[in-house]
């Protein structure tokens, strides 16, 4: 028997696999395929203050082992998701569940913690500054050391909850950012959101997003996302939650050797939705495989 | 289980591996590919099937033409590097495929003498919803818009069904000259539902005289509702055209 089991924030888990917000709404559409309640807990679809339909399509592009989205934050808005998706999502879920938020400015960051912390199913609070696909706040609060600071502090005054927040890997320097989100008081970071990319549709000779730009990820991130995992470990000592093109319980344990505690699956979701389910079956044989016997032992093994 | 009052239409999404039977050229450019497994997750024409393709990240999602108990029929357009790939497949050859996705044609509205719109590739979800008009007692007039000749498709299987099929092309080269929204005007019917690229569904929305459905396409993530990808407005607030399309009425419409 191995141990699965791992401590977020605070929380005990009863494995470190955690679908990404973006890539499983609130729930409800892999509650119909498969039991999630299996799942260490999910990150569901980042919220904002006001409702929001988000960028025009197409919004999704192809890449090789990877894809482009360009959502744009899509969501009903706090209110709606407290009054209708919460009580839905408790229907179906039945353990702590991650909110992601965003905002445009620090009041709104505020304003959507605030009214989570009243929320008991919301065990942790992961704090979006890094989407890449809004015009205005978005990943300019994640691209500097003040500008993450500043939302930590504001978040943290709003919320008695664990403070997770999330980090763009387009920038010159993650760790320092890192850095400065945990001496403003993050309970914990999350790394990596998507990669800024491009296509091009060569029929059209434009680009195939319609907001021209969007958000890399898949598989193909993995080696990108790691490598930063492992610099942010380096940097601070609050959890870590390591993303970014995972795909299989052995990404999962490089991952966490790499220094993440717990880690989350993003695009996999979407081109296979039983991913989670299947690496979650899949990791105690390959912990076995590599003498593994408690998960949580392997953190940052490898620096 | 959890109740999603935002699940309209749809079955239970499975996955599961598919054996091509058949892939045959049938217009320019166009393919018939018969596939054998599993379809009891496909209750209703207008669905569509999201289709893994070696060397492809996102699935690709291609509307179901016609199934049956054990077998279903895709018609595909190669237009990019996913409808290349399936035209290559090969008899014998397997496909990973997620079925019982999208919300299909409503059938139960009740028409007497229903008028079905498609433009090229189009085409391929109202054959499907032909047949099972057909099946229940209704004869609908069937108007297959195609380029030219080369891309017509499906002609003797409409007519099969049918005696009301009439072929337009844009050069003349086959059937009608002109649009398919052309014919339209000389045709008695009560109800209509069409597919094709969304320019010439614009049209038939200013040539028709009824309510009907429109089927549409949108780029997707997933095709199962999770990633927002292909949202969306409608009248009646927004719509994913994978969950709770790609089947939209009339009336939710905004041009």
């Amino acid at each position: 028997m191995v141990n699965t089991k791992v401590n977020l924030c605070g929380i005990e888990i009863d494995n470190p696999v955690i679908p990404a917000s973006g890539t499983f709404g609130f729930g409800y559409e892999f509650a119909e395929i498969y039991d999630i309640n299996i799942l260490g807990t999910f990150s569901f679809k980042g919220t904002t203050k006001q409702e929001r339909f988000g960028n025009p399509t197409p919004r999704i592009a192809e890449c090789t082992a990877g894809m482009i989205n360009s959502i744009g934050l899509q969501n009903p808005g706090i209110d709606a998701v407290i009054k209708e998706e919460l009580p839905k999502l408790k229907s179906c879920f039945h353990k702590p569940v991650m909110a992601n938020v965003s905002g445009f400015s620090l009041e709104e960051y505020a304003y959507v913690c605030a009214a989570l912390d009243k929320e008991p199913q919301i065990g942790w609070i992961e704090v979006n500054i890094s989407c890449p696909n809004v015009t205005k706040g978005g990943m300019d609060f994640g691209t500097s050391e003040e500008a993450a600071a500043s939302v930590t502090k504001a978040v943290k005054k709003a919320t008695t909850k664990p403070v997770i927040i999330k980090l763009s890997p387009n920038v010159t320097n993650i760790a320092s950012i890192a850095s400065a989100c945990e001496a403003a008081g993050a309970d914990g970071i999350s790394l990596i959101n998507t990669l800024l990319g491009m296509r091009i549709d060569l029929r059209t000779k434009k680009p195939v997003i319609a907001n021209k730009m969007g958000g890399f990820s898949g598989r193909a991130i993995f080696p990108v996302a790691l490598r930063m995992v492992y610099q942010v470990k380096k940097a601070v000592k609050i959890p870590i939650v390591g993303m970014g093109g995972i795909s299989s319980a052995r990404d999962v344990i490089e991952m966490m050797l790499a220094g993440a505690c717990a880690v989350q699956i993003g695009a996999e979701n979407l081109i296979n939705p039983f991913a989670c389910k299947e690496i979650i079956e899949s990791l105690p044989d390959e912990m076995n495989k590599w003498g593994i016997k408690d998960i949580s032992e392997i953190v940052g093994g490898a620096h | 289980m959890c109740i999603n009052d935002r699940f309209i239409g749809g079955t239970e999404l499975k996955q599961s591996i598919y054996t091509v039977e058949s892939n045959k050229l049938i217009a320019s450019n166009v393919y018939e590919i018969v596939l054998s497994g599993d379809v009891s997750s496909i209750v209703s024409p207008g669905q569509f099937v999201n289709i893994k393709l070696d060397g492809l990240f996102l699935r690709r999602p291609i509307s179901v033409a016609d199934y049956s108990a054990d077998s279903l029929t895709l018609l595909i357009k190669v237009i990019g590097e996913g409808t290349e790939a399936l035209a290559a497949m090969k008899e014998g050859e397997k496909l990973d495929l997620l079925t019982g996705l999208g919300n299909g044609f409503d059938l139960g509205k009740g028409s007497k003498s229903p008028l079905l719109i498609g433009g090229g590739i189009g085409c391929a979800p109202l054959f499907m919803l032909c047949k099972q008009l057909c099946d229940g007692g209704t004869k609908p007039t069937v108007v297959l818009g195609f380029n030219d000749k080369s891309e017509i498709f499906y002609e003797e299987q409409f007519k099969s069904l049918t005696p009301n099929v009439i072929i337009t092309t844009v050069d003349g080269s086959g059937g009608v000259k002109g649009f398919a929204t052309d014919v339209i005007a000389n045709i008695d019917y009560d109800y209509f539902y069409t597919c094709g690229p969304e320019p010439m569904m614009r049209a038939v929305s200013k040539a028709v005289v009824t309510d009907g459905q429109y089927s549409f396409e949108e780029r997707m993530g997933c095709g199962f509702g999770a990633c927002m990808g292909c949202s969306c407005k409608t009248k009646t607030g927004s719509k994913r055209i994978c969950k709770e399309g790609p089947i939209l009425e009339s009336g939710d419409i905004i041009w």
